[in-house]
């Protein structure tokens, strides 16, 4: 588990820095901006569901690359990630 | 983890592919040493074992025997191999119900992994719900991580808890475990005959109502941690043409599948938790190098976790009233948003698959394809590459050199 004293990572959700333990995923930071990952087809907010990688519902854009799914990226200093919503 | 080390340590060229970050599966997850004195000593073992690691990597294709493309964040690789041990786990089987789509509710072990993850979690409300052992054990991962549990519902009856109860007898490592869950999850309300109907709140979740031995009740939470049980992850195998047997993949008593130099060990087998599944890698990883006097020594631990495995298969089983959650507008494809009355219009996956596109999203069926063989009692069909989504210049290497 992410130790929360071995200090932070800042990366940006949406063009908002956020920071978060190091060693978090990409969806921790996502749900510490308070944003959903995506909307669904019809335009539903999504979060992710499984928390390990099979579910896709917590895809975002990382450093451009699209169709990332969050829960299995760690955070690194810097990183822009873009949610669908 | 175990096969690996097995083989290893007979001197075999071994290699360890995970999807994950790290090793130690979807509950160890690189943190072996939290997890018991075992758990310690396989995760150091593999630490110091000659085996080269692949983590983050994804193997998606099959380009020709003996040979499997992966996908990593940034590039692919080819994985030759003379002998094949799957070992691909297991997730959670979600149920729709109205509201389930909603931000924050999510799987018990989803949860789980999202504050093992560093989500912060403490002070928050998580009504925890479905079936099966890992609620017991996310229940009490998230209390000593400060969340409040208002309630833990299994749908299952208080009847068929005590005869598990009775069953455990035969496993004393899991009465140990047991009763240090009852410790841990003291003062919690467990009600047994109970389940969610539904989750409400508009952009995300505020609260669910559940079924409680018949009646309802609307409880105010935060996060809903809801799974019902596992689900094998059998797609590989079924894309390598291993032979499957009620859904699991079918395995001779050295874990053998029936393709040729393919090994298979743990949930994809038959659920049966932890202890089976690193006996299972044992016995697999030494039959893998030729050891199989050494496999046979295991055959009897083998045999005591299987029976463990058929008493939770008995214990967890789902009942009918579940079926009955979905409303016509439930989406039950959620890649796809596809909703419960379209799909009662077709007979088959298949049909449903061609007209509605359920299934065809990024997870590939992987959560509505449990679902509607619950719902409907629909199989899948045949498993095609790639087994996971992969970029367009991963896939231009199939077939190349």
């Amino acid at each position: 588990m992410p130790d929360s004293t071995s200090g932070a990572v800042t990366l940006s959700v949406n063009g908002s820095p956020v920071a978060v333990p190091s060693g978090a995923t990409v969806a921790v930071a996502v749900a510490i901006a308070g944003e959903a990952c995506r909307r669904s087809v019809s335009g539903e907010p999504r979060g992710p569901l499984c928390g390990m990688g099979i579910c896709f519902e917590c895809r975002v854009s990382i450093n451009g690359t699209p169709h990332c799914r969050s829960c299995q990226v760690l955070c690194a200093p810097g990183m822009d990630v873009r949610t669908d919503g | 983890m175990t096969a690996a080390v097995r083989a290893a340590e007979r001197g075999a060229h071994v290699g360890i592919v995970d999807d994950n970050a790290t090793c130690g599966g979807q509950i160890w997850r690189g943190a072996e040493e939290e997890h018991g004195p075992d758990a310690a000593t396989w995760g150091s073992q593999l630490r110091n074992a000659d085996i080269r690691k692949l983590f983050g990597m994804r193997a998606f294709q099959q380009p020709e025997a003996g040979v499997l493309l992966a996908e990593g964040s940034n590039d692919v690789c080819e994985l030759h191999y003379t002998n094949l041990v799957m070992a691909t786990g297991a997730r959670e089987r979600f149920l729709p119900f109205p509201g389930w789509t909603l931000p924050n509710v999510m799987g018990a072990g989803g949860l789980q992994a999202m504050v093992k993850s560093g989500l912060p979690i403490r002070g928050k409300r998580v009504v925890v719900a479905g079936t099966g052992p890992l609620l017991l054990a996310v229940t009490a991962y998230l209390r000593k991580q400060g969340a409040e549990i208002p309630i833990l519902c299994e749908q299952t009856s208080w009847g068929s808890l005590a005869r598990f109860s009775i069953g455990l007898a035969l496993h004393p490592a899991k009465i140990a475990q047991g009763l240090q869950l009852k410790k841990e999850l003291a003062g919690i309300p467990f009600v047994a005959n109970s389940w969610p109907i539904a989750a409400h709140g508009g952009q995300v979740l505020e609260s669910v109502t559940i079924s409680r031995s018949g009646k309802t009740e609307v409880i105010r939470c935060d996060y809903l941690a809801c799974g019902f049980h596992l689900v094998p992850n059998v797609e590989l195998q079924s894309l390598l043409g291993c032979q499957m047997s009620g859904g699991y993949v079918q395995v001779d008593e050295f874990q053998r599948t029936s393709v040729k130099g393919v090994f298979c060990a743990g949930e994809p087998t038959g659920i049966g938790g932890v202890e089976l599944a690193l006996v299972e890698g044992q016995v697999a990883g030494l039959a893998a190098v030729g050891e199989t006097k050494a496999a046979q020594r295991l055959f009897g631990e083998r045999r005591k976790a299987r029976r463990f495995a058929r008493l939770l298969d008995r214990t967890f089983r789902l009942r009918s009233e579940l079926s009955g959650l979905p409303s016509a507008e439930t989406i039950v494809c959620r890649c796809e948003d596809v909703p419960y009355s379209r799909l009662q219009e077709h007979r088959s996956w298949r049909a449903a698959k061609l007209h509605t596109r359920c299934g065809m999203g990024p997870c590939q069926g992987r959560v509505c394809g449990p679902a509607t063989q619950f719902l409907f009692q629909w199989n899948p069909d045949s498993v095609r590459p790639p087994v996971f989504p992969a970029r367009v210049e991963s896939l231009g290497r199939v077939g190349s050199d």
